[in-house]
């Protein structure tokens, strides 16, 4: 392939010629470029979200604190964070980011399908995130959380234009999904390499193409349950108002239709990442690839059907009740396919424990003690004590900001060579992972211990009983601040390094087509198709 | 393989969204003949439908009344609880005051509790099904008029249930809210972490 591209570069060496920074930046339809403006966009939401964390954390570090000034203002800066977090850091990683890089690089095709609706994706982001930020700054603030629920969420508890700025926000990030989905599937459906049949894509590409199916069907039911919020609080109609007819809890089983499988629209392009990573640095193929492939689509199906765990104590009788707690076990199936098709990988295997390969194996530990406590929590009975406590809070930190976060983070230090032409610094980034990993842990898993004593969720204020392992988990959130400034500097000095790179720098373990492009790829890459034998 | 253009695979996921969108709006009255087709959430059944009579096995009825906090009523059930025969029709009346200086419509949302009962329990009439108005200061009494289905005493599902509770919660009507301006505001927000804060620690 090396040869092929050498070859493309000598012979129309005005097509690698790049564009203008402004047309190139603005008004991007190259797939790695529009990559790179989704990753520096989600550091800053992550930035952004994280500072709210540890305001968060400073308040909670002592009861009667007045770092917040109102409760309001606690409330607005929680729904911040949620959002900004779910929207604006991961899924802009991982679906824009990665995604865009590297799908079309892996199934071999030169772009996305339709390049000009993958700079609309990404722009329509950063207006949305102004408008998040708008929410959080203008009067006093919309604080009814990332759940939305009404009556909260209504105009008389959420009065003035706040609420309606995030919900408008929530809007285009959810048009500027959608369009991305719809590139990815038409993309992974119609752009394959010849050879490239679906069972022998890479599971990264498996994982985005379920991501995006999974966007597709569950973003449409959010944008109708905040259009009909909009006119609830505008314009005088009454989906959710009981005074005119309507159902609070109707709202409740439209968000979590979205809810739920948004959650692992969150997770499965880590899924993904991670995969290839125990892969490359156990120098061995993919465990039971197809199962690996398949489990990922039983987790998408089966992620529609168990949205009500989410509301047992809204009134359900028990047989619904019964029926959504089983459905929710069975996702532990597939899920258990995954973290013992990666343990088996790793079996045996000559494993390199370089910087990738440790966040991967943090990742797999962390998400299977959020994994472990999300059974817990399925249970309907033991979820009627534990519902809307800190219990919950550390469980979806543990998969999310845990689990999610560490495959951005392992696909970061894995592709970063490949995407800039720069390798990390590895004593540092070594550093950065342990850094990472204490404060995490300090910081998420005291909350088990909140929880389980009745501490609730979403409160600007304790009693006092809370306070020593709130101030330890407070302690973990500043630890994890400083984890975020070593990443900054990591970022620093992998752009001014000199070193230069080779196409393939994890040598035999890394085989997807990635790694038979120069480092960084040409501008345009594949101008030839590659072939599969 | 016959591959169909990136054109027409966009459109069939455009077709996808919009079908979503559409059933999230569709959820709306799908939901509410849900409810009222299977008694979920405690919905009775509604309608003119007379019962089979009275059978000798008797069943608790009691009677709950709520007003939303916007409401100005006083509402209450004239009658604590009945013990009805299975498949007897009866009436039962609440009694409300309309406390404030004008007249205010309300409308009252209602279910039934345990909610496994509600497919069993039939409403013929109720004050529930308009909106009712009351003028200032002035009193008034509402009728209903129900019966409970024999089969919910052989159902294996439902033969424990010995007491129905039946409750109501008033609300004022969003047109009438909306023409006396008495739109609920929430006002300047409660919660300061100040001392004097609700959840102030000693």
């Amino acid at each position: 392939m090396t040869a092929t591209s050498d070859h493309a570069h000598d012979g129309h060496d005005h097509h690698d010629h790049k564009p203008g920074f402004f047309v190139r930046w603005f008004c991007s339809t190259n797939h790695k470029d529009i990559g790179t403006l989704y990753l520096i966009f989600a550091i800053i939401g992550g930035l952004t979200g994280g500072a709210l964390s540890i305001m968060m954390r400073a308040q909670l570090m002592h009861p009667d604190s007045h770092i917040f000034a109102s409760g309001q203002h606690w409330n607005a800066v929680i729904t911040s964070h949620g959002l900004l977090m779910i929207f604006f850091s991961v899924m802009p990683a991982l679906i824009g980011g990665f995604g865009n890089w590297f799908v079309p690089i892996m199934i071999g095709a030169p772009d996305m399908a339709f390049p000009r609706l993958n700079n609309i994706s990404f722009w329509l982001l950063p207006p949305a995130y102004v408008l998040i930020l708008a929410g959080q700054m203008v009067g006093d603030g919309a604080g009814p959380g990332w759940t939305l629920y009404p009556p909260l969420s209504n105009s008389t508890f959420q009065s003035g234009p706040a609420a309606d700025f995030v919900l408008f926000a929530l809007h285009l990030a959810g048009i500027s999904s959608l369009l991305g989905a719809i590139n990815f599937i038409t993309t992974i459906f119609n752009m394959r390499a010849p050879g490239m049949t679906l069972h022998r894509m890479p599971l990264f590409v498996w994982s985005m193409l379920v991501t995006a199916f999974l966007l597709l069907l569950s973003v449409p039911v959010l944008a109708g349950a905040i259009t009909m919020l909009i006119t609830d609080r505008n314009f005088g109609t009454a989906f959710f108002n009981p005074e005119g007819g309507g159902d609070p809890v109707l709202f409740q089983h439209l968000f979590w239709f979205f809810g739920h499988p948004e959650v692992y629209i969150m997770i499965l392009p880590g899924f993904g990442i991670v995969s290839h990573i125990i892969a490359t640095f156990s120098k061995k193929p993919i465990f039971g690839y197809l199962g690996m492939a398949y489990a990922m689509v039983a987790i998408g199906v089966v992620g529609f059907v168990v949205w009500a765990h989410h509301m047992y104590i809204s009134g359900m009788d028990v047989d619904t009740r019964a029926y959504f707690m089983a459905a929710t076990m069975i996702i532990a199936v597939p899920t258990g396919i995954k973290i013992f098709s990666w343990i088996a990988t790793m079996w045996g295997g000559s494993i390199d424990m370089e910087v990738p390969m440790m966040w991967a194996l943090g990742f797999i530990f962390l998400f299977t003690v959020g994994g472990v406590t999300g059974v817990v929590l399925s249970n309907a009975g033991i979820d009627q004590a534990l519902h809307n406590t800190y219990y919950v809070v550390a469980h979806f930190h543990y998969v999310l900001s845990l689990g999610a976060v560490f495959s951005m983070f392992a696909g970061f230090y894995y592709w970063i060579g490949k995407m800039s032409g720069h390798q990390y610094p590895n004593g540092l980034a070594k550093a950065h992972f342990w850094v990472t990993f204490i404060a995490v842990n300090v910081t998420f898993f005291p909350q088990h211990f909140l929880g389980l004593a009745g501490m609730p969720r979403r409160y600007v204020d304790y009693p006092a009983a809370f306070e020593g392992w709130n101030k330890v988990s407070s302690y973990g959130a500043f630890l994890g601040g400083i984890s975020m400034l070593m990443f900054l500097v990591i970022c620093f000095l992998t752009f001014s390094s000199k070193k230069k790179l080779a196409d393939n720098y994890w040598g035999e373990g890394a085989t997807t087509l990635e790694w038979t492009l120069t480092s960084p790829p040409a501008f345009h890459n594949f101008e030839e198709l590659p072939r599969l034998k | 393989m016959a591959q169909r253009s990136n054109g027409a695979v966009a459109l069939g996921l455009v077709g996808v969204i919009a079908g979503m969108g559409g059933l999230a709006f569709a959820s709306v009255p799908l939901y509410r003949m849900f409810c009222a087709a299977t008694g979920y959430g405690g919905t009775p059944q509604i309608g003119p439908q007379a019962g089979p009579g009275a059978t000798d096995i008797f069943i608790t009825v009691q009677f709950n009344a709520d007003v939303n906090g916007g409401m100005p009523w006083r509402f209450e059930p004239v009658q604590r609880k009945m013990r009805v025969a299975l498949g007897d029709e009866h009436p039962a009346f609440y009694e409300a005051r309309n406390l404030a200086s004008t007249p205010v419509t309300g409308v009252s949302t209602y279910n039934v509790t345990p909610e496994k009962a509600a497919q069993y329990f039939h409403k013929t009439q109720c004050f529930c099904f308009n909106q009712q108005t009351i003028a200032a200061g002035g009193e008034a009494q509402f009728p209903l008029s129900f019966w409970v289905d024999p089969a919910i005493a052989t159902d294996p599902h439902t033969r424990d249930v010995t007491t129905i509770t039946l409750s109501y919660t008033f609300f004022r009507s969003l047109e009438d809210a909306n023409r006396t301006g008495a739109l609920a505001k929430a006002g300047p927000h409660i919660g300061s972490t100040d001392a004097q804060g609700p959840i102030a620690t000693p």
